[in-house]
C-alpha cells in the first residue's frame, strides 16, 4: 500500500495502564497500622514484645525460604511481599512476652509451613496461618500462654523485668529470677471469669485494681491504639468498614443484651469491646482478606459470626478469649457463606 | 439540564486530554490509496456492488447489505477500483478480510445523493433513507443503524439516548465533534426522533467538559426543540459504557442478555447523530470520521478528520510522525483498545483514537502474583461482578461457575485489572474463557438433542414392537377359535 516499509510494533493484551497498588504496599501499610499497638504494648508489658517480634520475624522468613525452596518457587517477590511478617507479628501480638524463644517460633513455623504453604501459599490459605499458629500453642501448652506479667499502669504490686532479664527469660525458656508470681497477673478476661466464678458480682468482680475505666488497665490504652491503626487503614482503604463493624457490632450486641438480662453476671459491652483481642481481631486478624468470605454481604455475615462465637467462647467456653477460636470456626464456614451471597449482578432481577 | 445519579463502581481516570484539544479538528490530507474492508461493521459484511478496475466517485455506495444485520459501503475518494482482495484489517489486528482498494485520483468527484427534508418523510421512509448512508455506531460498536432502528422501532422505544460522555482516557473526537458541530449532532436527534418515533432525546456528557456543554446548550436552543435535553454524568470511567450510561441517566438496568430496547432506550454516540444529519442534510454518505491521533509517541496531538480506508502510518505522518520514544500502537483509548501490530492498516468506521504510547503513556503490569482476595476488584466492577471468584473460576475452567457468577456480563473494561494488587491480567483471562461457556452450553445442547433422538428412537421401537405383538394376536385369534371350533 504505501512506498515505506510498516512500522512495526510489540502488543500487549489492554488495559494498557494499571494502578500502583501492590501486595507488598498492602502489608506494608497492614505493619505500619501495627505500630501503634506496639509501642503502647512495648511501654505497658515491657521490651518482651519487641524481642518476640525480632524472633518470629526471623523465624518466619526461614520458613516461607524453606517452603518456597520446597516447592521450587523463585524467592523473589514471595520472600519480599510482607505477608510472612505480617503473620510473624500478629502472632507475637497473641503470645505473653515474657513466652520462651521455642514458643513463637514453633507457632510461627507451623502458621507459614503448614496453615499457608501446605495449601498452596500466599492466597491460597483457608484459616488465618497466625490463628492457627495461636491456636496449635494454646492448645498444646495452656499454661505458658496464661504467664502474662502485670501491666505497669496497674496498681497491683508487681515486679518489672530488665531488658537483660527478659532476654534472659525468653532465650532460656527459665523462670525468671523473682518468679512468675511476682511478675505475671491475670489478664483482665481471665480475671473476671476467676472472680465471677468465685461468686462475686460483676461490680465487685471489676473492682479490682486490674481494671481500668474501660477494660483491663493498660489494656484499654493498647486496645485504643488498634483502633487508631485501624481506622487509619479504613482511611487508606487497606480494608473496608464490614468486617471491623459487623465483629465489634455482634459482640456489642451480645453483651449488651446479656449484660441487659443480667448485669451482675454478664460485663457490659465496652469492657468486651475494650478487652482482649476484640479491636486487633476487628482490624487486622479477621479482616485478613485471603480466608474471610469474599463479597460485602457474606463479609458482614462472616465477621458477625466472629463476634457472636467470640462472645460465646469468652462466656461460656473453656478459653478467656475467644477471637482465635472464633476466627477459624468462620473460615471454616466461609466458602459456604460465599455460595449464598453472590451479589446480584447489573441485569439480572435476582 | 438534567444532573445524573452514578453507576457502581468505576475509576478516575487521568483524561490526557489536553494535547489533542488543543487544536481545532482539522482535515486530513486524502492519501493516494484508501483501504476499505467489507466487514467493517456488526453482522454480515457487505456484498461487492463494483469490479477492480471499474470508476467510482466519492460517496459512491460500492457494497451493500447482505441480509437484515449489514450495512452499505461507499467510496471515500474517486478514483479507480484496483482490487478486490483481502488485506490486513485492525478490527482483526492485522488479519487479512476481503477489502476494496481503490487508488485515489486526487480529483474528488462526488457522487450525487438527495439532500431531503426530513420531516416531510414518513418515519418508515426516512428509516429506509437512513439506512442507505451507509451509517453505523461510531462510539465504536459499528453496528448497523437501519438495523439497530428498524429493531427498536418493533420494541418500542421511546427515549432517545445520545451518548456523548467520552470516559476513556486519551479519546477526544466527540468531545471536539460537541465542540465544534454541536448543530449537527443536534439535527441528527431531530432526525433520529423523527425516524424512530422516540418522545424524547437526552444527551448524556461529562461533567467538567464547558466547552461541549456550551456549544451543545447553544446548539439546543437554537433547535426549538422541547423533546431534547442535555443530562451530565460524573467523570467515571467506563461511564460512557452504553449499560452504564442508561443506569446513570435513567436509574434503570438493561435486562442480562437484552437489548436497551427492551427497556426503551435508543442510545446511539453523538458522532453517529453527527453523520445522520451529514447524509440527511447534506447527501454525504458515511465516508470520513473524526480520529483523535495522541500520546506521547507521536510530535503533535490532534484531531481529523479522516476518509474511511486511509492508512494509520499516513495520520501519523501528518500528525509529524513518530517520536524516537514510542513503543506501542493502540487503537481506542489507554483501557480498552487493542494493541496493533503495525501501521499499515486502514482506519475503519470504528476507528475512534489512535495512541501512539510511550513510556510516558505505559503503566504496563509487572510479574502476577497470586490472588490476595482483596475484592478491590469486585469495588470498581461497573457490572457488580466479582472479579476474584471468576479468576479463581477461570483458572480451573469451571463453566458453569463461571456462568452463575455473571462471566457474559463482563464488559471488558479493565476496571478490575488497574486496581489489582496481584496485578492479574484479569480481563485477557475472562475473555479467554468466555469460549469455555459457549463451547460448555453448545454441550449442553448437543447432549440434550442426542438424548431426545435416543429416546424416540427407543419409543418409536417399543411402539413397533407392540403393534407387531399385537398383529400377532389378532392372527392368532380366529386361528385358536377355528381349532376350537373343529376340536
Amino acid at each position: 500500500m504505501s512506498s515505506q516499509t510498516p512500522r512495526t510494533f510489540t502488543t500487549a493484551a489492554a488495559p494498557h495502564v494499571v494502578g500502583s497498588n501492590r501486595v507488598a504496599r498492602v502489608m506494608r501499610l497492614v505493619l505500619y497500622a501495627l505500630a501503634p499497638t506496639v509501642i503502647l504494648h512495648v511501654a505497658f508489658f515491657g521490651p518482651g514484645l519487641a524481642i518476640q517480634i525480632l524472633l518470629g520475624a526471623t523465624a518466619a522468613l526461614a520458613a516461607e525460604a524453606l517452603a518456597l525452596r520446597l516447592r521450587r518457587q523463585p524467592l523473589r517477590p514471595f520472600l519480599t511481599d510482607g505477608s510472612a511478617l505480617v503473620t510473624a507479628v500478629l502472632l507475637a501480638l497473641c503470645l505473653p512476652p515474657l513466652a520462651p524463644w521455642w514458643l513463637i517460633v514453633s507457632g510461627t513455623a507451623f502458621a507459614i509451613l503448614l496453615a499457608k504453604h501446605a495449601y498452596g501459599g500466599l492466597g491460597a490459605n483457608p484459616f488465618n496461618p497466625a490463628m492457627v499458629g495461636y491456636a496449635v500453642l494454646l492448645v498444646s501448652f495452656p499454661s505458658r500462654l496464661l504467664l502474662w506479667p502485670a501491666p505497669s499502669a496497674a496498681g497491683i504490686e508487681h515486679v518489672e523485668l530488665t531488658l537483660t532479664q527478659t532476654l534472659a527469660t525468653i532465650l532460656t525458656g527459665a523462670a525468671p529470677d523473682p518468679g512468675w508470681d511476682a511478675i505475671t497477673s491475670p489478664t483482665p478476661l481471665e480475671a473476671l471469669r476467676t472472680n465471677l466464678a468465685l461468686g462475686m458480682t460483676m461490680t465487685e468482680a471489676q473492682r479490682t485494681p486490674i481494671f481500668g475505666v474501660l477494660g483491663g488497665k493498660g489494656w484499654e490504652w493498647i486496645n485504643l491504639a488498634a483502633l487508631a491503626g485501624g481506622v487509619w487503614l479504613l482511611a487508606v482503604r487497606v480494608i473496608r468498614w464490614h468486617i471491623p463493624t459487623a465483629m465489634l457490632g455482634a459482640i456489642a450486641v451480645c453483651a449488651s443484651v446479656m449484660h441487659a438480662l443480667d448485669p451482675g453476671s454478664y460485663a457490659g459491652p465496652v469492657f468486651h469491646l475494650t478487652s482482649g483481642a476484640s479491636i486487633l481481631g476487628a482490624f487486622f486478624i479477621a479482616t485478613d482478606p485471603i480466608s474471610a468470605a469474599t463479597s460485602d454481604r457474606g463479609r458482614l455475615i462472616y465477621a458477625a459470626g466472629i463476634g457472636v462465637l467470640t462472645y460465646v467462647i469468652r462466656t461460656w467456653g473453656g478459653y478467656p478469649d475467644g477471637v482465635a477460636f472464633a476466627v477459624l470456626i468462620m473460615n471454616a464456614c466461609a466458602p459456604l457463606i460465599d455460595r449464598y451471597t453472590i451479589p446480584r449482578i447489573y441485569g439480572h432481577s435476582d | 439540564m438534567t444532573g445524573a445519579r452514578g453507576f457502581h463502581g468505576g475509576l478516575r481516570l487521568d483524561s490526557h486530554n489536553e494535547r489533542s484539544t488543543a487544536t481545532p479538528i482539522r482535515s486530513a490530507q486524502a492519501p493516494p490509496q484508501l483501504v476499505l474492508p467489507l466487514d467493517q461493521h456488526a453482522g454480515a459484511p457487505a456484498r461487492p456492488l463494483v469490479r477492480p478496475g471499474e470508476r467510482v466517485l466519492c460517496g459512491q455506495p460500492i457494497a451493500e447489505p447482505d441480509g437484515a444485520i449489514s450495512a452499505w459501503l461507499h467510496a471515500s475518494a474517486s478514483g479507480a477500483i484496483t482490487a478486490i482482495e483481502p488485506r490486513p484489517a485492525p478490527h482483526l489486528l492485522g488479519a487479512p478480510t476481503l477489502s476494496i482498494v481503490i487508488d485515489n485520483d486526487g480529483r474528488d468527484e462526488p457522487f450525487q445523493s438527495d439532500c431531503i427534508r426530513f420531516e416531510q418523510l414518513a418515519p418508515s421512509a426516512l428509516l429506509a433513507h437512513l439506512a442507505r448512508g451507509g451509517v453505523v455506531g461510531l462510539g465504536g460498536a459499528a453496528f448497523p443503524l437501519g438495523a439497530k432502528l428498524a429493531s427498536a422501532a418493533r420494541a418500542g422505544a421511546i427515549a432517545l439516548l445520545l451518548n456523548g460522555a467520552e470516559c476513556e482516557p486519551y479519546i477526544t473526537c466527540d468531545d471536539m465533534l460537541m465542540r465544534e458541530r454541536a448543530q449537527d449532532v443536534v439535527l441528527g436527534a431531530r432526525i433520529l426522533l423523527h425516524a424512530s418515533g422516540a418522545v424524547s432525546c437526552t444527551i448524556a456528557i461529562e461533567e467538567e467538559t464547558p466547552h461541549a456543554e456550551q456549544a451543545l446548550r447553544a446548539a439546543i436552543e437554537a433547535a426549538h426543540d422541547e423533546r431534547i435535553v442535555l443530562a451530565t454524568v460524573p467523570n467515571i470511567y467506563p461511564g460512557g459504557g452504553e449499560r452504564q450510561l442508561i443506569a446513570s441517566v435513567f436509574g434503570r438496568e438493561v435486562p442480562h442478555s437484552g437489548l436497551p430496547a427492551d427497556i426503551g432506550v435508543l442510545c446511539h454516540n453523538v458522532a453517529t447523530a453527527a453523520a445522520v444529519a451529514q447524509w440527511v442534510r447534506d447527501g454525504r454518505p458515511l465516508t470520513s470520521r473524526i480520529v483523535t491521533v495522541t500520546g506521547d509517541g507521536v510530535h503533535r496531538a490532534c484531531n481529523l478528520e479522516v476518509r474511511i480506508g486511509a492508512p494509520i502510518a499516513a495520520l501519523i505522518a501528518e500528525c509529524g510522525g513518530y517520536t524516537p520514544r514510542v513503543l506501542r500502537l493502540i487503537m481506542g483509548g489507554s483501557m480498552m483498545g487493542p494493541a496493533l501490530p503495525h501501521d499499515d492498516l486502514p482506519v475503519v468506521k470504528a476507528t475512534n483514537c489512535i495512541v501512539a504510547a510511550s513510556a510516558l503513556d505505559l503503566q504496563p503490569r509487572g510479574g502476577e502474583t497470586p490472588c490476595i482476595r482483596c475484592g478491590d476488584c469486585a469495588e470498581v466492577c461497573p457490572a457488580f461482578l466479582l472479579p476474584q471468584q471468576l479468576h479463581w473460576f477461570a483458572r480451573s475452567a469451571d463453566a458453569a461457575a463461571l456462568q452463575a457468577h455473571g462471566l457474559l456480563d463482563c464488559i471488558e473494561c479493565g476496571c478490575c485489572d488497574f486496581v489489582c494488587p496481584s496485578q492479574i491480567p484479569l480481563v485477557e483471562r475472562f475473555r479467554e474463557s468466555k469460549p469455555l461457556l459457549a463451547r460448555a452450553a453448545e454441550q449442553r445442547a448437543d447432549a440434550a438433542a442426542n438424548r431426545a433422538r435416543y429416546q424416540a428412537r427407543n419409543e418409536r421401537l417399543e411402539r413397533l414392537a407392540a403393534e407387531q405383538r399385537e398383529a400377532l394376536a389378532r392372527r392368532r385369534r380366529p386361528q385358536a377359535r377355528a381349532e376350537r371350533e373343529t376340536k
